[in-house]
């Protein structure tokens, strides 16, 4: 089955430049065509989009999917309905699970457990140490056969210099990069938001800022010496997007990307201790939320990646700095991201690209574009409908959204995986 | 705190007049307390909890005869480590104290904010004695109150906080109280005891002692926490001491007249020399413990008066 043909739509694909108004039609699962002038085949079911944009499904390239071992969190079905609402076909899971997901086997497993969603294709990253412990890197070859797309030990950073040259160094053997959660160990250790103005009133222990641009530095360099690649997630800082700028224009290889909360929100979201604000890395200054704004708009920033991570509201509901850091992100993605375009800071072709083809050709993945032939991995949305982020209403289990009370312009309407409608 | 504050959770954001109203209340509580009386029928009737997660016993006990002096029940909790580590949370402990029916609750816990969340959940009155590193009302405002009784003012003075300003909640509550009261603050420590962008709390800041209590009107000393020390923020107490301590020599360039202050416990010898700390004339340390009954009894006296009200 799987067939349908989406017609009334205006057809953006970022990977090519196409933004036109005309119709999709789906064949078994696949792209069979797109343009202006389709006919409509005999027996073929007719969706009227409305006028809507449609584009590829959204790659989203940084997701903890508390499966394996957080289940009372989110499990990858939770997270699948959540990705379905939010117009996420194919997501990248985060390693640091329980257990780890540092064996082949774990790695074939989480593919299948997204297959079985019938919403959603995982591509799963590698341990970049075996259990993201930070001692010994991982089978890196054994696992990208197993189909690993990256490594990383996901929220924690690879704080050892010696161990991130030799993950460079050998990940670059088989082709794939090392994903950094940026931020020094030893500098962030105990803290719990921005050092800062802030952190002094409320008394909150602080994570400076160039926590982040030092291990920036130190990575650009070891990818340099080393020749590896170096991707870091969620950047959050205007220092960090300053030495990735340089780096880049040197040729090195170095990638980036950030989350929604990092240009949509500053440190005083966090005001009167806010719990379900505390991220990691923290939420920070204007001057860092308008920094990274121009690191998208600039094209410093490859990619926008949803940071998802589901906490359980006991984990939220402690005092400030005993709480767990981290928020839900997956639902919210595009309509948080759309705000940059009606606010005249990105135009839609960039802010689509920032979250289709940009995270796919990262990770090589065969998503997030609208070709013939190609899964119909599809994403529908209405531009200018309006609702709002209500927290305890959202698709998934978990509700640890920082957007609570958002009010948001662009709504999914529609979502197909494999031709196969998943939401709307 | 007026009628719409129902809880005392932080200095930040209080109003000079609302600061005023307190202090008055307070010296007319001083007055009260030294002429021997009491008044006992203000909260005959009322349960008064002290919540203590930290040790303390100055500040408790504090609390507790303010309770006892206008007439409350008052049941002091210890919540020692080993009961939140079987896994009972703060807001279960908010619920307990919900289904017990107390009307104040007097909370001191070592994570900042932890008042404020309690304050979400309980019906009580929550009065914070101390929250991490963030706020101790009540000790800046006895604080003033032994300073404006002292020198007829707060307006224009020139206090000096002087020690581990990173981790004092006391020094915080200080600022803010008395920046907004028109003192000009200044504060003086070893740079990696001065928290980040101090200065945009109103303060001046010092890292010279000589210089940063030049001219002061008051010389507020902090606690110097031993556990600093391992931590590698300061490298001995001998050093601390020779820099930070306050001495007659170190003192001499304040005011003539300027007071000595300490909200204890002191370590003598580490920021406090002993004659200093015991000088009769210009230390205020133990004034300072006899208005912290008197403002602790009219915070109690302003939080309860809307449910008395009530009644």
């Amino acid at each position: 089955m799987s067939d349908v043909l989406i017609e009334n739509v205006r057809l953006i694909d970022p990977a090519t430049g196409l933004d036109q108004h005309g119709a999709l039609l789906v064949t078994s699962g696949r792209i069979a065509d797109f343009g202006d002038a389709l006919g409509r085949p005999e027996g073929v079911p007719v969706v009227d989009g409305n006028g809507g944009v449609l584009c590829p499904g959204l790659v989203d390239m940084r997701v903890e999917l508390g499966e394996p071992g957080g289940e009372y969190r989110e499990t990858i079905a939770s997270a699948a309905l959540a990705a379905s609402a939010g117009g996420i076909t194919t997501v990248a899971a985060m390693p640091d699970s329980a257990p780890a997901i540092d064996d082949p086997a774990l790695v074939q497993l989480l593919r299948a457990r997204g297959e079985e969603t019938g919403r959603i294709t995982i591509i799963p990253y590698g341990a970049a140490t075996r259990g993201c412990l930070g001692e010994e890197i991982s089978e890196y070859g054994l696992l990208r056969e197993a189909g690993a797309v990256a490594f990383t030990d996901g929220a924690r950073a690879i704080g050892s210099s010696r161990l991130m040259r030799l993950a460079l160094s050998y990940a670059s053997g088989f082709g794939a990069m090392i994903v950094q959660h940026p931020e020094d160990p030893e500098l962030a250790q105990g803290g719990a938001a921005t050092q800062g103005e802030l952190s002094t009133r409320l008394g909150l222990p602080g994570i400076p800022a160039a926590a982040e641009a030092i291990i920036v530095a130190r990575d650009v360099r070891l990818a340099e010496m080393t020749g590896g690649a170096v991707h870091f997630a969620h950047i959050s800082t205007g220092e960090a997007l300053d030495v990735i700028r340089r780096a880049k224009a040197r040729g090195i290889k170095v990638t980036c990307d950030t989350a929604p909360p990092y240009f949509d929100l500053n440190e005083t979201a966090i005001g009167d201790y806010r719990t379900y604000a505390k991220l990691s890395p923290p939420l920070r200054t204007e001057a860092d939320r308008l920094a990274v704004l121009a690191g998208l708009a600039d094209g410093t920033i490859d990619a926008i990646a949803s940071d998802h991570q589901p906490r359980d509201p006991d984990d939220k509901r402690l005092p400030f700095a005993q709480a767990a850091a981290g928020g839900t992100g997956l639902a919210t993605l595009l309509g948080v991201t759309l705000a940059q375009f009606h606010g005249g800071h990105l135009p839609l072709l960039r802010v689509l690209e920032l979250l289709t083809a940009a995270p796919a050709r990262l990770l090589g993945a065969e998503a997030g574009r609208l070709a013939k032939g190609a899964a119909a991995d599809l994403c529908l949305f209405d531009l200018e409908r309006v609702w709002q982020v209500n927290v305890g209403t959202l698709p998934g289990k978990a509700q640890n959204s920082p957007f609570d009370g958002r009010a948001l312009e662009g709504r999914v309407a529609g979502t197909w995986k494999a031709g196969r409608r998943v939401h709307g | 705190m007026t009628a719409s504050h129902r809880h005392l959770l932080q200095i930040e954001g209080m109003h000079p007049p609302q600061i005023e109203m307190m202090l008055d209340l307070a010296e007319s509580y001083v007055l009260l307390n030294r002429s021997g009386k009491t008044q006992r029928d203000l909260l005959r009737g009322r349960t008064l909890i002290n919540l203590f997660f930290e040790d303390s016993t100055r500040t408790r006990t504090s609390f507790e005869l303010a309770g006892k002096r206008l007439g409350a029940d008052v049941i002091n909790m210890s919540v020692s480590n080993s009961s939140v580590n079987k896994g009972e949370t703060l807001l279960d402990t908010a619920a307990t104290l919900n289904a017990m029916m107390c009307d104040l609750l007097v909370v001191r816990h070592a994570q900042s904010g932890a008042p404020n969340l309690l304050a979400q959940k309980v019906d009580a009155a929550v009065i914070n004695a101390g929250d991490g590193t963030h706020e101790h009302p009540t000790q800046a405002l006895l604080d003033a109150l032994t300073i404006r009784r002292r020198k007829g003012r707060l307006q224009g003075l020139i206090v000096a906080i002087c020690g581990d300003v990173l981790h004092s909640r006391v020094a915080r509550s200080n600022i803010h109280l008395l920046s907004a009261m028109g003192a000009i603050v200044r504060v003086v420590g070893p740079k990696t005891l001065i928290p980040a962008e101090c200065a945009r709390l109103g303060v001046e800041v010092f890292h010279d002692m000589t210089k940063g209590i030049a001219g002061a009107d008051v010389v507020m000393m902090l606690r110097l926490q031993r556990e600093r020390m391992s931590g590698g923020l300061v490298p001995s107490a001998r050093e601390y001491f020779r820099f930070y301590g306050l001495d007659f020599e170190k003192l001499g360039n304040a005011k003539k007249d300027a007071i000595i202050m300490h909200p204890g416990p002191m370590n003598r010898g580490v920021e406090i020399d002993s004659a200093v700390a015991d000088d009769p004339v210009r230390s205020v340390i133990k004034e300072q413990v006899e208005m912290g009954v008197a403002v602790r009894m009219a915070v109690l006296d302003i939080l309860s008066r809307e449910s008395r009200r009530n009644v």
